[in-house]
């Protein structure tokens, strides 16, 4: 697992995922079409597969379907209980 | 570069009181005699008294604070006014999350992207509007959580087991600088609160923080403390992971906008990517295999995604309010 040294000798695991980004154990070395090299020692890598990333090689997200905000249901009523919301989309501003 | 300057190589002192229940604290910690308090009355759940007071309580188990007894951790009085706490602001989230308890549902919603800013994300308004003192308030007040990032979540992993635990610990291990103390997600904020000439003494910021804030790190303590919310704890995590990655992006764009050091670009910078890659994981083998594990606790999961939601909600209503109006949104001035 995580960068460990044991991991010579077995196959590094390779995870195919629905619309996202490949998934592959790491540490990974990516060549690009023209030859730059990539490296993440990350315990598991994205590999962006839907080519719109800003962080190529990498995944950054950038395969999510992107919608229209809904009008947030504190726009006409004061809503300081924070119970009534509706929307669902970027609510969370932290980073983890 | 000036020297790294470890932030919890001393604990904080005592934050001032906010009323009643906080001043009981407050006093139990500074004399050692137990609290009078043994309930919440009817303190707001989501207020500064009752908020400052489990602050305080739950800061005992991870950095305490400067001239207070450390087995004060265990006291049982405290604790039993902790619990006292604790049971009004479980309900209060609960009342305010919905009842559904589909985890895929309460995913779905942050796994798809605004087209634009819908005025209500702090990370629209810093990325478009964002001057430097909104981003030093804002990183002062993140500071509560970013300079023990990932901690309340370790207390998860002694109940998880299999495949959530393997694939927790590795997202824990990024989180924690993957073997490399340089690299430890709270020590890339301390370095971004340098760039942004901030205190990065640990505690520094807990009497400038409003109730919001305090509450969104109260949630991952109580849902960390509890073995009965680990469902909770790990929604959340999930719910914050989902999010991080486009957030970070615009907050880095943000820092670039006024200016700010490439340490205080980094951390967000490497937020898109780890989260990226944490995202993933996090649904896939910590939510997967906790579901495959447990499923009676997916009513618990999509709870804590929902309750991380409205905290946040809560947060960006105020931040976002302050600003808009030109003013600080701290409880005193930064500097
Ligand atoms: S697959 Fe995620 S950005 Fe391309
Ligand atoms: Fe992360
Ligand atoms: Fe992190």
């Amino acid at each position: 697992m995580p960068n460990s040294p044991e991991r010579s000798g077995r196959p590094a695991r390779v995870t195919l995922g629905g619309d996202g980004p490949l998934l592959v154990e790491g540490p990974v070395e990516v060549v690009g079409d023209d030859g730059t090299l990539y490296t993440s020692r990350r315990f598991t890598a994205a590999i962006c597969t839907c080519r719109k990333t800003r962080t190529h090689p990498w995944c950054d997200t950038s395969h999510r379907r992107r919608v229209k905000p809904e009008p947030h249901p504190d726009d006409a009523t004061d809503r300081t209980d924070g119970t009534d919301r509706t929307d669902g989309t970027d609510r969370t501003d932290g980073a983890a | 570069m000036p020297a790294y300057r470890e932030p919890r190589r001393r604990s904080p002192a005592l934050p001032a009181p906010r009323g009643p229940l906080s001043g009981e604290v407050i006093a139990a910690l500074r004399t050692g005699e137990a609290p009078r308090a043994h309930a919440a009355g009817d303190a707001d759940p989501f207020g500064d008294d009752l908020q400052l007071a489990l602050y305080v309580l739950y800061e005992l188990h991870y950095q305490g604070f400067e001239d207070v007894d450390e087995e004060h951790e265990w006291d049982p009085a405290l604790l039993g006014l902790r619990r006292s706490l604790e049971q009004p602001f479980l309900a209060a989230l609960r009342e305010g999350t919905g009842t559904d308890g589909d985890v895929e549902a309460a995913l779905a919603g942050l796994l798809v992207e605004p087209v634009g800013d819908d005025g209500h994300s702090v990370s629209h308004f810093l990325r478009h509007d964002g001057e430097l003192w909104h981003l030093r308030e804002y990183a002062a007040l993140r500071s509560l959580y970013h300079l023990k990032e990932a901690d309340p979540h370790a207390w998860v992993i002694p109940r998880l087991y299999g495949r959530a635990k393997a694939a927790m610990v590795a997202v824990e291990f990024d989180e924690f600088g993957a073997g490399r103390e340089a690299d430890i997600h709270a020590r890339l904020y301390a370095d971004l609160m340098g760039d942004l000439s901030l205190e990065t003494a640990y505690g520094h910021y807990l009497d400038a923080a409003p109730a919001d804030v305090l509450a969104t790190v109260n949630l991952m303590s109580l849902f960390g403390l509890h073995r009965s919310l680990r469902g909770a704890l790990v929604g959340h995590f999930a719910a914050v992971e989902v999010t991080s990655s486009p957030g970070s992006r615009r907050l880095a764009a943000a820092l670039k906008r006024v200016g700010a050091g490439p340490a205080a670009q980094r951390f967000y910078d490497e937020h898109v990517e780890a989260d990226a890659v944490h995202e993933q994981v996090v649904r896939r083998d910590v939510i997967g295999g906790l579901l495959a594990d447990e499923p009676h606790l997916e009513p618990d999961i999509a709870f804590g995604i929902e309750a991380t939601g409205l905290l946040e909600d809560r947060l960006a209503t105020r931040l976002l309010a302050a600003w808009r109006s030109n003013s600080t949104a701290l409880r005193g001035p930064l500097d």
